[in-house]
């Protein structure tokens, strides 16, 4: 190894060689590269491949030494006991209804704050936002006994409504990464609608809300995910097993079926599979969610 | 009507308006105030409203049913004398922050500058490395239950390939809270997209320049590729202290619904406060730790703040 470095330095005069000894290098450099990342997604995929396998494996093949990668026998049918096992078409209407609402919400409240703070001056303003991000700082549980507290009080216990409600009121990323994108939407579209008797209120709604789609959309799948796995609210929130989410379910699920982990990986799969398949149909905006936060901070 | 408009807008966009218009009246004001009212109602009911609660409630025996009297320092002074679990929740919290927080940030920026590259696949690979930060919930917990079960999980199928035997993760006090970081560093995904996006900011003409110089691959790691990020690693610090801090569900899910595992070596701080308030009821004690919470997290990011002017570099300050 040291022999080339000492042959590399020798013919830096020579223009030519120079040249190829730095291709040489930058190709060996990319070829180590690429084989550290063909390795590192074989071992961030494995994981999923070994649900999948665990998912259809009978239960003596999962308990067998040394473990299969590749099921001998795929019994399909782990999946329908699953199902049966536990109200799963149930947990996931009582999801999507929650899921539904709170994306919604925070798209409706995100969009409408973020274009106050972004596009309208007022007094008071910078001091306000700054409380906005502020707030990102305080760690949930120091509200959590209070609202807790709250919703008892208002009767909302073993409602979705602690679930739903607050989304409703915006929240401090979302306001952040939509006002961010709101910023370089030009003022001149704001003064030109004005002349023309638009009231900011029109504006939000017929002019930002399509040009921000983006962002919005963003905002929108980044909630999905958020309500589609939460699993605190729920837990504290939601006594009643009828009105169970799918993330609660799964929890009493696992309780029922200790170390049935052939049904348990089927039920994880089948609750993990709408965030994949939204993964890979809306990465885009996935991505653009955290290039905007870098984008800001960086 | 509004194809009209939106003519009207591109028409009249590159026009310069008088200033006027801008001009701060206060029909516009109020209309400010309108547009960021849903936020000031949340904040006063479902943030600084419980906040005050909260801070009061902290000095009470509060337990929701009886009505809440004061008593002055007593649960602070219960907390730091009289609960040896708290004190175990504290060093179980400290341990994961202190080694999941280096290792998943400096994973990440490897990743990303790895994936900065420009190697073949690289959108495949970006894709394939970030899905996992995207899952959360208790399929992943279960999946990971799974994974590091002794005998017939995936990880220690895999040491055992290169010939170690892997402990019995999540039933072995020592080993649950490295297993929590296993887990933790699989996603290290959302943090690897912050990195790879403020790579490709990063000037060519730097590189170029280093490389007429001679400069090596390491020498360019750590004398452009890293100061350049510098403001990410300091955000993405800052942000995974505050998470790490509250770590809960993993380990309420992964030790028996919030037992705490073996020897209590999965009780993290927010699982203590959780059994504290909604399992003993003894929610003023809990409120009280809420709060050595809140201070912990301030100070540290106070410190975090005063520190970064060290190392954290932005771009404008050489440009002077």
């Amino acid at each position: 190894m040291s022999t080339i470095v000492h042959k590399e330095n020798t013919v830096v005069q020579k223009k030519s060689s120079y040249f190829q000894s730095v291709t040489f290098k930058k190709r060996m450099v990319k070829t180590i590269v690429m084989v550290i990342l063909i390795l590192g997604s074989l071992l961030i995929l494995s994981p999923i491949w070994w649900m999948v396998a665990t998912s259809v494996k009978s239960m003596k093949e999962v308990m067998s030494y040394p473990p299969t990668f590749l099921p001998k026998e795929w019994h399909w049918d782990n999946y329908i006991q699953a199902i049966q096992s536990a109200p799963f078409a149930r947990y996931t209407m009582n999801t999507l209804f929650i899921t539904v609402f709170v994306v919604i919400g925070n798209v409706l409240s995100n969009s409408f704050i973020a274009y106050g703070f972004a596009k309208i001056p007022f007094k008071g303003r910078n001091v306000l936002f700054a409380i906005v991000l502020a707030t990102m700082m305080i760690p949930g549980f120091v509200t959590l006994v209070p609202q807790y507290v709250l919703y008892a009080k208002l009767g909302w216990l073993n409602t979705y409504l602690p679930l739903i409600v607050p989304a409703f009121f915006g929240s401090a990323f979302n306001i952040f990464l939509l006002r961010q994108f709101f910023l370089t939407i030009p003022n001149e579209l704001i003064e030109a609608a004005k002349i023309d008797g638009a009231s900011h209120f029109f504006i939000w709604w017929k002019i930002f809300i399509p040009l921000a789609m983006p962002a919005i959309a963003t905002v929108a799948i980044f909630s999905f995910n958020g309500a589609w796995n939460d699993f605190l609210g729920p837990l504290l929130f939601i006594n009643d097993e009828t009105m169970y989410t799918l993330q609660l379910g799964l929890q009493v699920f696992k309780g029922q079926n200790a170390t049935q982990w052939n049904l348990l990986m089927a039920g994880s799969l089948m609750v993990l599979l709408p965030v994949i398949i939204l993964f890979f149909i809306f990465q885009r905006y996935f991505i653009e969610g955290m290039n905007l936060t870098a984008g800001s901070k960086g | 009507m509004q194809t009209n408009l939106q003519k009207n807008i591109k028409r009249q966009a590159p026009n310069k308006k008088p200033k006027r218009l801008f001009s701060m009246n206060q029909k516009e004001e109020f209309q400010g105030y309108i547009f960021i009212a849903p936020w000031v109602i949340g904040f006063l009911i479902f943030t600084a409203g419980p906040l005050l609660f909260s801070l009061y409630g902290s000095f009470t025996n509060f337990n929701i049913t009886s009505s809440l009297s004061f008593i002055g320092l007593d649960n602070y002074k219960r907390m730091f004398t009289n609960d040896g679990l708290m004190w175990t929740s504290l060093w179980n919290t400290l341990y994961y922050v202190a080694i999941s927080v280096p290792l998943t940030t400096a994973g990440a920026v490897l990743l990303a500058v790895l994936l900065n590259q420009n190697v073949p696949g690289t959108r495949l690979f970006r894709t394939i490395y970030y899905l996992p930060a995207v899952l959360s919930g208790v399929g992943v917990y279960l999946l990971w239950m799974q994974l590091l079960s002794p005998s017939s999980g995936l990880v220690n199928t895999l040491l055992s390939w290169v010939g170690i035997e892997g402990p019995s993760w999540l039933s072995d006090p020592a080993w649950t809270k490295p297993a929590l970081i296993f887990m933790k560093l699989w996603s290290l995904g959302g943090g690897m997209l912050l990195y790879l996006a403020s790579l490709q900011g990063v000037s060519k003409s730097l590189y170029e320049a280093a490389e007429i110089d001679g400069a090596n691959v390491f020498r360019k790691f750590f004398h452009i590729t890293l100061p350049m990020i510098t403001p990410i690693i300091f955000f993405d610090l800052v942000t995974s202290f505050i998470g790490g801090f509250q770590i809960f569900q993993e380990a309420y899910v992964m030790s028996d619904s919030g037992n705490g595992g073996p020897a209590n070596s999965l009780l993290f701080y927010n699982l203590h406060m959780w059994n504290k308030a909604f399992e003993v009821f003894d929610m003023g004690y809990a409120m009280a730790m809420s709060w050595i919470l809140f201070i912990i997290i301030l100070v540290l990011t106070v410190i975090n703040l005063k520190l970064a002017p060290r190392w954290v570099h932005y771009d404008g300050e050489d440009r002077k």
